[in-house]
């Protein structure tokens, strides 16, 4: 009896952060912010994604961001999204 | 369950093997027009029975019979149906036998009747793709020598080599490592044959594409063109200076 070879399973969703919604409140050196949640009203520390970078989308203090926070340490996150 | 089964091992496989190639033996000189490939898995159920062995494909993972029969477009796992055999087919039984806790496993596609020229010339071919791989395999191969030569030897003569399905290791499993003896792939490649390592070597060559369709039923594999697929499959052991057939009398 022939054994079936097991269906192809493409890889599986990395797990994700949280994402939450903020604004910009000071660029800092190397495509860092600083963020301030809507939410928890804390300030993290933000990086701009490779994909809105590849883009050129600019980010400016006072914009409004999405931002995914890393779920390993809540004061570190990626800005996923720029509100127009 | 090791990967390496020592002679005395292999002798008890030698005893199952031996009551696989005797049912085939038996059950195929009953292969005719208008017999049913349920008439044959009982008789088959029964022989393996009357040697002292158990099939060993009856329940595994749900199966409901002793043989796997695939008639014509049925490439591998056919249930047993009650539609009489026809002039011309072609028809394959595999089955597994089980005894002292030790498995083998083998198949065979038999003409009924008188068939086709190119029908024939489809089986002369697969079975020589066994013999070819079954000559690769010896210690210092790899698994991809046994896969490369069928999948070359096939493909050349015009075939489709089936990728869904692919032998497999043998023991005190019916499946167990090395769990993939693929019918293609590139030589060098895959894990070392050593001696004492027992597989199941299994081509199953198409006429036409080598895509294949799963009926509802979970089991019936059948060619995605619907053109003829043969199967033919041994268990060997590898031994120090090549293969040794288990399923033969």
């Amino acid at each position: 009896m022939a054994r079936k070879r097991p269906p192809y399973k493409p890889q599986q969703d990395k797990e994700k952060g949280i994402e939450l919604e903020g604004n910009v409140i000071e660029n800092l050196p190397n495509a860092r912010f600083r963020v301030k949640l809507d939410e928890s009203n804390s300030e993290i520390l933000a990086h701009v994604s490779g994909k809105m970078r590849m883009n050129y989308i600019r980010i400016l203090p006072g914009d409004r961001v999405r931002v995914e926070l890393s779920p390993y340490d809540l004061t570190m996150g990626r800005i996923v999204y720029r509100y127009k | 369950m090791g990967l390496i089964k020592s002679r005395g091992e292999i002798d008890l496989m030698k005893e199952s093997g031996r009551i696989v190639a005797k049912t085939l033996r038996v059950v195929s000189a009953k292969i005719a027009p208008g017999v049913t490939p349920k008439e044959l898995n009982d008789l088959a159920d029964q022989h393996i029975r009357s040697e002292g062995g158990v099939p060993s494909f009856l329940n595994y993972r749900g199966f409901p019979a002793a043989a796997c029969i695939s008639v014509n477009s049925i490439v591998v796992h056919g249930i047993p149906s009650n539609i009489p055999l026809e002039e011309g087919d072609v028809c394959s039984l595999d089955f597994g036998v089980v005894k002292n806790g030790w498995h083998a496993d083998g198949a065979w596609t038999y003409p009924v009747g008188k068939i086709s020229v190119e029908a024939e010339r489809l089986m002369k071919v697969t079975r020589e793709a066994l013999n070819q791989g079954i000559a690769k395999a010896r210690p210092g191969n790899r698994i991809g020598d046994i896969s490369a030569t069928i999948q070359r030897y096939c493909e050349s003569n015009g075939y489709g080599v089936v990728r869904d399905l692919v032998g497999h290791g043998i023991g005190q499993a019916l499946h167990e490592a090395p769990h993939a003896i693929p019918n293609f792939g590139r030589a060098g490649k895959g894990d070392l044959l050593r001696e004492g390592m027992t597989i199941c070597i299994e081509p199953m060559i198409n006429q036409g594409t080598y895509k294949v369709i799963q009926w509802p039923d979970q089991w019936t594999i059948e060619t995605a063109d619907k053109k003829l697929s043969a199967h033919f499959e041994h268990t060997i052991a590898i031994s120090r200076d090549g293969a040794e057939i288990v399923t033969q009398e």
